[in-house]
């Protein structure tokens, strides 16, 4: 009985039984970026598709319904790295996993390299990108704190143009961005630091490869006598958006890093209101803050130079 | 609505199908072309189960369709022994007790051969990271971290020796 009844809706149906997961939508695959421009501007109900990792388990369980997808994955002018400018800039569509082999990554934004181990795992990172993630805006993804450590620009691209957004004004709240509904991101631009500054990572995840209960990301430049010219303090997975921790930045700047420094730096990230959810309350999530900062500042101390 | 053509070039060989543009490349492959190695978890990206090589590079063929792979060179279980020879690996996992149901193995599989090829020489702790993608609900991962390091060192004798299989 049951055969029969799968054999009529295999004829009724065609190849829909047991597969097809997402609901049905019109694929796009542009080649120029304007197309893509065009495209998004002028189709209901677009979504564009970059590396797909966070998208389409979304569509597979149809949390999101689209009509029409945008693939920019045959765009060639979204991919690749080039200083420009004193910058680093990063096409939207370049892949997780070459952005963490690049070496102009390693040489200017070390920072970014060691972030991106942290980003899923080798598979998702094959396909992953950078827009994407940025686009995505979870409150706890690595790529987003790093881009508001380096205060990056990013260049948004629509029918009517290019408009620079700054990364400050970029996450608007929880999963939300400055993008009007006909924007993309085309690069981002990653303000180098001076060669000889340190960087610090840390974030605490139940496992590698899951996005973390909460992280941290630091930047610190010295200057004579180890004065601290500089710093970036970055927390990701504490509030709804990537938050830069201005009360550490100002205990550090003009003054000496010693151990003492540090640790005022980091108490000031017990300051910040975390959210609370089903991974940990808002108690625990202060806690590390204030602890994977101190991590993190000392990680940039010492490849600065001091051992704090 | 959103029937698309794609080619696909998968172990080897060339495919062309008229599909819908939302068939995933997991259930192309499954589906179409009848190559159920590679196998289906969870279908939104977390089990690895689906692991295949796309261009050389390990994707989870849950996670792209079948229209993005148009195009590509894709290397399923199917293509690593295509002569019914099983690889260095695979009898690794044979000798290491590296399977017990067999439902994770594809994606094992596929996520190994692309780390003994960018690292012939993994540490331990680089074969569990790499296969922090991939889980397995019945080994316990001893195995087959042991098969990994294993087949590491086969194929590193098998280089330094040519001709010697
Ligand atoms: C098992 C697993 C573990 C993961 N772990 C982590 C983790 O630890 N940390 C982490 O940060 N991420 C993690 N991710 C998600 C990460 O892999 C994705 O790469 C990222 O979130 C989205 O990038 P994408 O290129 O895949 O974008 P897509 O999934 O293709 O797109 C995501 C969203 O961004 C939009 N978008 C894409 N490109 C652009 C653009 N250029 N302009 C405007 N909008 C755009 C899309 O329309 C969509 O809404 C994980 C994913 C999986 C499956
Ligand atoms: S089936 Fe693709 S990751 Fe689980
Ligand atoms: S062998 Fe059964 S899931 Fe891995």
């Amino acid at each position: 009985m049951q055969q029969l009844a799968m054999d009529r809706r295999v004829k009724a149906g065609g190849d829909d039984v047991g597969t097809m997961k997402p609901a049905p939508f019109e694929y796009h695959a542009p080649r120029q970026l304007k197309d893509a421009a065009e495209l998004l501007a002028r189709l209901p109900n677009a979504k564009l598709l970059a590396g797909g990792q966070s998208l389409v388990p979304m569509m597979n369980f149809r949390y999101v319904i689209v009509d029409h997808l945008i693939d920019l994955g045959g765009i060639d002018d979204l991919r690749g790295v080039a200083v420009v400018d004193g910058a680093l800039r990063i096409g939207a569509m370049t892949r997780q996993r070459d952005l963490e082999f690049s070496p102009e990554v390693a040489k200017h934004c070390p920072l970014l390299a060691e972030a991106l181990r942290h980003v899923g795992h080798r598979q998702t990172r094959n396909r992953g990108t950078i827009g994407g993630s940025l686009a995505h805006a979870d409150p706890a993804a690595e790529l987003p704190a790093v881009c508001a450590a380096y205060d990056a620009t990013i260049h948004a691209v629509s029918v009517r143009g290019i408009r620079q957004i700054a990364c400050r004004e970029f996450y608007t709240g929880f999963m939300a961005t400055a993008l009007t509904a006909d924007e993309m991101i085309a690069a981002i631009d990653l303000p180098i630091w001076r060669l000889g500054h340190g960087h610090g990572f840390h974030e605490f995840a139940r496992r590698q490869g899951d996005f973390a209960i909460a992280g941290t990301a630091a930047l610190l430049d010295l200057g004579a006598d180890n004065v601290v010219r500089r710093a970036a303090l970055t927390l990701f997975g504490v509030t709804t958006s990537p938050l830069r921790v201005e009360a550490a930045e100002a205990r550090l700047v003009g003054k000496p890093l010693d151990a003492a420094a540090i640790r005022a730096a980091a108490a000031a990230a017990w300051l910040v209101e975390p959210i609370s959810d089903i991974h940990a309350g808002g108690d625990y999530r202060r806690h590390l803050a204030q602890v994977l900062s101190a991590r993190a500042l000392n990680d940039a101390a010492r490849r600065a130079g001091v051992e704090a | 609505m959103g029937k698309q053509a794609t080619r696909v070039i998968v172990n080897g060989k060339s495919y062309a199908r008229v599909v819908d543009a939302r068939l995933t490349l997991a259930d192309f492959l499954r589906h179409e072309l009848n190559l159920t190695g590679t196998h289906l978890g969870c279908e939104h990206g977390v089990c690895g189960a689906c692991t295949v090589l796309v261009d050389g590079r390990t994707a989870r063929s849950c996670l792209m369709f079948a229209v993005q792979a148009s195009g590509c060179k894709v290397t399923t279980v199917e293509g690593l022994a295509p002569d019914g020879q099983l690889s260095v690996l695979q009898q690794a996992f044979i000798d290491n007790h590296g399977l017990q149901c067999g439902f994770c193995t594809p994606g094992m599989l596929m996520t190994l051969t692309e780390l003994l090829r960018d690292t012939p020489d993994p540490s331990e702790q680089e074969v569990r990271e790499a296969l922090t993608g991939n889980l397995c609900r019945c080994t316990g991962y001893a195995g087959i971290v042991a098969a990994a390091l294993d087949a590491a060192r086969r194929l590193r004798g098998a280089a330094a020796k040519p001709g010697a299989s």
